[in-house]
This record gives structure tokens, sequence and C-alpha cells, in this order.
């Protein structure tokens, strides 16, 4: 048995990097700091360990071979998921590059409520650890950051020690849209949310009437998605005399129509602000299971996030066109590779296309794949990085056991070899 | 096997010979002696008549780190405009402004550059800067820690801490960090910003900890020449861009104390306040300085005109100067108490007075300064332009006629402003190889680089002579890497992968007495996940690290 101390999850999204893990043979058991969404991620035993061909057991080599023969004379495949480490994403670009295939990062239809914003007029941001000694208001719209990621409040708003606040009982925290599930935004010496909820479909509207009041525009509605005016003026007034006010949203929650325009105008309220005498900044909550690895990887490589065509021979970026999922409804695609190297629940869609699956062990296949070959996870089974939710900071992941599976890069260089 | 390369006319600084017609010899990848035992050469090239340097070294372009791709993610359209197919041999990507990592190894390399430098390595971002320059093919790279704007210095200067705790952190820095210099950005400026200052002057005090950019910059220099670190402490002066910034850079050679110390992109910071646009030419001032103060290296930061992206870790000034965006669109962000960045996408025009003065303005400096040994060709990639149009830039320098003739075309008022057209030296082959070269290896520190003598890697440019510079700087005829030919009439024809440059000074351990509270207290990362170690470097096979020796006699 060995116990691994300041071990860095990779499932969160924000970077937990204090993990205490104990290994026994294969198992795995998380003994401090573990939380709803890392424990049973980590914790979760090995149940395959060979690959696939066609529901038959079939050795690693047979199987790249499989693979690579699958994607031979394609036209047109996909890469989906996307859901790996530092060096899969750097494997999966380069079979996408030689194979001319669609890479689609499994939650880009939730980033690129993001990307859109930034493109068109970008933003003002800031990182985990200015948010830990800096923040003195955090305003959070649309989401709830608690169910995100169970341990947010306790790790970045009472923390102990604040290096510009006196105490982090100081700070305010404001929900805008959703109500907090549980007490985890009460500060620890009581202090509760101020809660303005309205419905998601409200959303676009009550932000839009924030916008307008930090900018000092007249209105002439007295409420908006029953949230009173004068509470939204109170909003806008606290942003401009906080010291260090952030504002926070989750683009995977804000799951309505347009809603990159509700994250533009949420971005230029921080940067508004920012011209009215106070500092501001935005913190875009998302980065679970390498999401933002796929769209930071993709970017030195291609210089687009992680949805673009190689097909052409160099690559392509189009945000609704190379949606991998439309691609295959659409019969636009003629074969499939589904990367998830996190989540064994994270299934690919179904398709009559020829399919490869390079997945976490105990992946459950309905209908059972062409070819299925189970990679090691990031963090467990060997070391990697990933990045985490402000897409600056890159976790070094650590190797836990040995456990024999190959890594996702691996698997996927040798498919690029043997085509 | 043994490679002749017969009858070039070299330049080659290092070795004080300047177009001599010479014999070189490779083997496993170093320039060798003639052998004297009668041994076959495995492959000759005739050279007779071309123009042989070492391979090209760019010290200061932003090829690796977070703003980067940031710089990318923003401009997709700038990606369009610019694709770069796939071959047999190399992979696809985008290029213009800030090109894909893969393109900007091919790209640097089919230019006859064999190794670039990261000037803005965040002590947090220092693994994204090293992922992406390890799928930077061809070139060796390397960065420079940026230090001067963390808390936890910051602090250390407030609490008057002595000089070597300082030099235990920044040694601790640069080897958590895996860098071969240290940088400073608008010396404790982008934290300044982060208590809502908007300006900080040399001698101003940061808002919470009481601490001035004097202060920082001094202690930094010390530190890093009391290390050992044969790079001078890379310094981004106060007041980038300001009109009358040149008084801040005079106060801040002045103000040094003599200690070595290299002003970056020094053309954004030589600008005066007269005439009627409030806004003149610094430069000759500027030059004068650094002809007078030995001490002191710049590299220019030439702006060359067209649309590119300025990629700056100056938050402070980069959210200043977002008003001017082009396309406007930009990005500020605020660093784990480290440091901070700002991506602001820019479209310099030879028809604005103050894009143009500012061209003039850099060529005024590369022209005035005397030694070529001290001032270095950059356009601070990709902010005064893309690494790409160094071949224009040096037919600037070297061909008077065509730099008149340039001018002609400015901004009329800006003509007027500048005195260019009065300078009447043009850059030799040999002052180009110093500047490129010997004098970019000497800087750095890198041994047995920059030079061609036996005993150095084999990294080698063959140009063929042409009196239209651009074209000749443009398309080599043949690029060695370590003594491998990589590049075949501006063409890719090996990829290979550089090592990655980097220095180890020694510190005091107990320095992680203090600094591991501090991240258990304040950051979000334990001190050892912050650590980058050797394996990450190399993990993949294609990466290496090469440290080199410090300087003696501190």
């Amino acid at each position: 048995m060995t116990e691994i101390t300041e071990v860095p999850s990779p499932f969160c999204g924000i970077g937990t990097d204090d993990l205490s893990i104990k290994v026994e043979g294969l198992a795995v058991t998380v003994t401090a700091n573990g939380c709803a969404v890392n424990t049973p991620a980590f914790e979760q035993p090995i149940s395959d360990t060979a690959p696939r061909i066609a529901g038959q057991t079939a050795s690693l080599e047979a199987a790249v071979a499989k693979a690579a023969e699958l994607l031979r004379d394609t036209r047109q495949p996909v890469i989906g998921g996307c859901a790996t480490d530092v060096n899969g994403m750097r494997a999966l670009l380069a079979l996408a590059d030689k194979a001319g295939a669609v890479v689609d990062n499994i939650n880009f239809n939730a980033a690129r409520r993001n990307l859109l914003a930034m493109q068109d007029s970008g933003w003002m941001n800031t990182t985990l650890a200015e948010v830990k000694n800096r923040c003195d208001l955090l305003l959070i719209i649309g989401t709830d950051p608690e169910v995100f990621a169970p341990r947010f409040f306790e790790r970045f708003l009472w923390n102990e020690h604040a290096m510009f606040l006196e105490s982090t009982d100081q700070r305010d925290v404001i929900y805008l849209g959703k109500t907090p599930a549980g007490k985890a935004a009460v500060s620890p010496a009581g202090k509760t949310p101020t809660v303005l909820a309205c419905d998601d479909a409200d959303l676009p509207d009550v932000v839009a009437v924030l916008s307008a009041l930090v900018r000092n525009q007249p209105l002439q509605v007295e409420t908006v998605g029953n949230i009173a005016v004068s509470a939204l003026q109170k909003v806008a007034d606290r942003l401009r005399q906080a010291r260090y006010g952030v504002v926070l949203w989750s683009a995977g929650k804000l799951a309505f129509e347009h809603a990159e325009l509700t994250v533009q105008t949420i971005c230029n309220i921080v940067k508004d602000i920012n011209m009215q005498a106070t500092r501001c900044s935005g913190l875009p909550l998302g980065g679970k299971e390498g999401d933002y690895t796929a769209n930071q990887v993709c970017g030195w490589t291609t210089g687009y996030p992680a949805r673009v065509n190689f097909a052409r021979g160099y690559p392509e970026y189009d945000p609704f066109l190379f949606d991998s999922q439309a691609m295959i409804a659409n019969g636009e695609a003629d074969a499939l590779v589904w990367v998830q190297a996190y989540n064994a629940t994270a299934t690919p869609p179904r398709t009559g296309l020829p399919t490869i699956v390079v997945g976490r062990s105990g992946m459950q296949l309905e209908p059972e794949p062409d070819v299925f070959i189970p990679v090691g996870t990031p963090g467990i089974d060997h070391a990697g990085h990933v990045y985490r939710m402000d897409s600056v900071v890159a976790l070094r992941l650590k190797k836990l056991r040995d456990s024999g599976l190959p890594s996702t890069a691996e698997v996927l260089n040798a498919i690029e070899q043997a085509l | 096997m043994l490679i002749k390369l017969t009858g070039g006319t070299i330049y080659d600084p290092a070795s004080g010979i300047a177009g001599q017609q010479q014999d070189i010899y490779i083997q496993d990848g170093r320039i060798v002696e003639a052998p004297e035992d009668g041994r076959p050469v495995d492959r000759e090239y005739d050279l007779r008549g071309k123009v042989v340097m070492s391979g090209a070294i760019d010290m200061h372009t932003h090829i690796g780190g977070g703003k980067g791709n940031i710089a990318r993610t923003l401009l997709p359209e700038d990606h369009r405009a610019d694709p770069v197919h796939r071959t047999h041999l190399t992979r696809s990507g985008t290029g213009h402004a800030m090109p894909s990592s893969f393109v900007t190894g091919y790209r640097y390399a089919e230019m006859g550059y064999t190794a670039c430098f990261e000037p803005a390595v965040l002590p947090i971002n220092a693994r994204q800067a090293h992922m992406e320059m390890g799928d930077t093919p061809i070139i060796d790279k390397g960065g420079y820690v940026m230090l001067g704007s963390d808390d936890f210095l910051l602090r250390m200067l407030t609490a008057k801490k002595d000089q070597k705790a300082v030099n235990d952190y920044v040694a601790w820095t640069l080897n958590a960090a895996k860098a071969i210099g240290v940088k400073v950005v608008n010396a404790g400026g982008i934290n300044a910003f982060k208590f809502n200052q908007r300006k900080l002057e040399l001698d101003e005090q940061n808002a919470h900890y009481g601490v001035t950019p004097r202060q920082v910059l001094q202690t930094l220099a010390r530190a890093v020449n009391e290390l050992g670190v044969t790079h001078p402490l890379h310094v981004h002066g106060c007041n980038l861009g300001v009109p009358g910034n040149v008084d801040t850079t005079l106060n801040t050679i002045e103000g040094i104390d003599g200690l070595p110390m290299h002003l970056t992109h020094i053309q954004f910071h030589s600008y005066g306040t007269e005439g009627d646009f409030k806004f003149s030419s610094g430069a000759a001032q500027i030059a004068e300085a650094i002809n007078k103060n030995k001490n002191i290296t710049a590299d220019v930061g030439q702006i060359l005109f067209g649309q590119t992206v300025t990629a700056s870790g100056d938050n402070m000034r980069q959210h200043a100067n977002h008003k001017f965006a082009s396309p406007n669109k930009w990005v500020c962000m605020d660093i784990e108490c480290d440091a901070g960045c700002g991506v602001v996408p820019f479209k310099y025009k030879d028809q604005n007075f103050v894009n143009a003065l500012q061209w003039a303005i850099g060529l005024e400096i590369f022209l005035l300064v005397e030694d070529p040994w001290r001032i270095f060709l950059t356009t601070d990639h990709p902010n005064g332009a893309p690494f790409t149009s160094y071949p224009h830039l040096i037919r600037l320098l070297m061909d008077r006629s065509f730099r008149n003739d340039m001018l002609a075309t400015i901004h009329p008022e800006a003509q007027k402003m500048t005195t260019l057209a009065s300078i009447e030296r043009e850059y030799s082959l040999n002052e180009i190889a110093i500047m490129t070269r010997a004098g970019a290896a000497r800087i750095i520190g890198l041994k047995d680089r920059g030079a061609l003598s036996p005993g150095n890697f084999a990294d080698i440019t063959v140009y063929t002579e042409n009196d239209n510079r651009e074209t000749m700087f443009s398309k080599p005829d043949y690029v060695f890497k370590d003594g491998e030919l990589v590049v075949k009439d501006g063409e890719v024809v090996k990829v290979t992968w550089g090592t990655t440059h980097i220095v180890r000074p020694d510190y005091d351990l107990s320095i992680e007495n203090e600094l591991k509270p501090y991240f258990d207290k304040y950051l979000t990362m334990k001190l050892g996940n912050f650590k980058i170690s050797d394996d990450e470097i190399s993990e993949d096979g294609r990466g290496s690290l090469t440290t080199h020796p410090l300087h003696i006699g501190v």
C-alpha cells in the first residue's frame, strides 16, 4: 500500500491538487480532500484491460491495425470527445491531420458561447489565486458553482488567509439567476449570499438590464424576470464600490439560444466597470475532464480552438459547421473516433458508422463499436498535463498506479503510425 | 558522417572572420577541424560564391506561453487568410500574426533561424510555454522567466529582505520554471494595476507595497548578476508607448548603477512630446545613452506596417491602449498573484502619423547605436510585426536607397519629424551576423552556438549573395541544424527537435521554508506541483535540456 499526497485532479476543473490517495494494487481510495466530483472519479475500478474488435478480445496491435484499416480510405472521419490530457490531444491532432478528420471537443457547444463572445469583442478575466486573495465581491450569473465544483467556495472564497483582505468574511456573494443548492456560499461567520433568482429564459434580459445600469442608461421598466430593477441597481452600485469585483459565469449552464450574446454582455459589464475607477474581472467556470486542454492544445497546434476540420489538408475552423454530432446525424461523416479517457459514462453518439472508441476502462458501450481500446486515465494511470478552468494553469498530473493500460497518446500515435 | 562545406564566404564574427573563403567540416552534429588523417568526406556541399553564417538566433520573440494562445484564439480571421497545408514531411497549421507552433518552427528555420527565446515566461504559466515550444520543431528554444510583479517578491521588498534572500528566490524560480534568464515587465506595474493603479512611474510607489519600479529593477538586476546568470536582467520598461517616455528610459539607464541590463523593444520606450502632435522621436538620446553606457544592451522591437497583434505581460499598458485595438477586440488578464497579460490586435498604418514615426524611430535607433554587439534585431514578434518580416527589416538596414524610398511613402508629418533620411549608415553583412548571431549567442550566454569555429554545434545558414537583401535573407540555400540539413532552397527537408536552453543557479534550499507556507496559504497549487521536472521536457522523446554554465568571479 502506498499513500500519495498533493495529488492534482483533472476531474473538477478548479485544479484541486491537495488530495491524498491510498493505492493498494489497482484499488485507489481518496483519503483526504475528496468531494462528490473527484472521489468517485478517482475510485472507479478498472474493469476492462483488453481491447476488443467487434466485441471479441484482441491484442492492442490488432486493435490498432483494425482502427487504422477503418480510417484508411475515409473521406470525412470525425474525432469526437477529445477528453484527454495534453499528450493525448497532441496525438489526436496528429492523427486528425493525417486522416483529414474533424476534431470536435465534447463540450464545444458550451465553450462556443465563450469563444464567440471572446472572438467578437474580447474580455477581462482573472484566475483563481487572484480570486482567493483579492476578490471582495463575487457576482455569480446563471450558475451554481458548488454543484459544478463542490470545493470552490472552501478553496477560493472562504480560505483562511487572503493577502489583501483582513478577513474573507468581508466578502459579499451575489447570485443572479440561480438559487444555490446548498450552504457552500454562506461564509464561515454565517453571512448569507444575496440571491436574485430568475428563470434561465429571463437571464438575457436581466443581464442586459444590469449592463444598462452599469452604463448609467435610463430604463423604463421596473422589473425584469421578476427581479426589481432597483435590486439590480444595487448590484451595479456594488460592482462600482468593490475594490476587486469578480463576475463568474459558466457557459455550460447558459443553455439557451444565443447565449454567446449574454456572455458578451457579461464581459462588457466587466470592461465597463474597469473604466469607472475600480477593478473588476470575469471568471468563466468550466474546464472539467480536459475540455479546456483540448482547446489549448488545438490552439497552439492549429491556431483555432478544438472544433476544426483537416479535410482540405489544413485546419479550418467553423464553430457551427463542424459539429460532429450534427455531421453524423446529417450523413456528412464516414467514420467516428471517440476519445474519452476520463469518464466511462460519456459514451459516443449512436451511429451506424464505423466506430473506434478509445475510452476509459469500464465504458459500457451499446452497441459494441468496431474497435474498443481501453486506456489509462491521466492523473491515475499515467502522468500528464491538463488545464484547469482559467486556461492559464496547467497541472502536472501524477501516475498513481501501474495498471498496464496504455495512454491515449500511445494508442492514437500507434493508429497514426499504422495509417 | 563527415560533411564538408567547401569554399563558402564565411561571416563568423565570434571568430573575427568577416568575408573570408573557408571550408567547414561537420561531424556528429558539431563543427570539427579539417581531418588530418585523410578520412574521406561522406558528403560535400559546394558553397563557392555563397555566404555562410551560423544559424540566426532570435533573442526576443513570443513563441510560447498563454498570451500567444489567447492571441491565436482571438484572431480566427487572421489565420483563415494564411492556411498552411500539410505535406508528407510537415504538419498543417496557420500563419501570419501569431502562427501555430509547428508553422512557427518551420518558418523560422526556413529563414535561417536555429534558436528562439520566449521573453515572457510567467512562472505559473511556464509549463504552457515549454509545451508550446515543445511543439515548435527544428529550432532550439528557451525562456526568460518573468518576475517583478509577483506578490512574493514585492512582499520580500516591503519586508526589506536582504539581497541574498532575493537571490535565492530568483534562483529557485529560474530552476522551477526551467529558464535561461530573468525578465521584468513594467516593474511592479502589472501588480499595481490589480490595485487599480493605471500608471506607475519609475519612482512611484505601489499603492499596497510601497515599492517603486526602480527598487524592483535594481534588486533583480543585482540578483541576476550575483547569481552569475549570463543574460542581463531583461527589462521591459515603465510607460510603454507613452509620449515622453524617453525620459523614463534614460532615467532607467542612469539608475541601474552600472549593472548589466538589457532593454527590450526599446523603440516603444523612445518617445518625446515635441511637435504639433505632441509625439516625437527620442531615438538620438536613447542611442547616445546606449553608446555611452557599456553595461546596456537593447533590442529594437521594430514596427512594420500591416496587421499584427500585441501580446504582452504588461496588462496595465495594454489596457490603456485597448482603444487603439484593430480589429476592436482585446483581452486583459490578471494572473495568479504572479503577473498578467494583455492581448490587443494592432494594424500599423504608414499613413498614421504615430505609426509612421514609430517605424522611423526604430530604424533610427538601429542606425545610431554604434556597436552591433549591443543592439539586436527584433520586432518583438508579434508586437511590432510578425517575425516573418525580418528579411524586409534587414533590407531596410542594409540598403539606404531602399530605406529612403520607403520613407518617402509614409505620413508626411512623420517624415518631417525624423532624421532618418540624413543617416547614411548601411549595415554590413558582418554587422548583421553580429546582431543576429554572435552577439545574440553572447548576450544569452549560449555556449557552443552562434559561431562557426570547431567545437560549436553545426547550426549553419547558407545564402546566395543578392543585392536585394530581402530576397537573400528570405530564402537560404541551406540550413543545417545540429549538423543535419533541415532546409534546402528555403523549404524544410527534414524535421528535427531542438533543445531547451536553461541555467540552474544554486540557491539556499531553505528558501522553500518561506515559499511552501506562502504557496499553501495564498496560492492555488502546491509548491511541489509548481516546480517543472526535467522529465516534463524530455518525456515525449523529442525535447531535451541543455544547461549553460554561470559566469564566475562575481
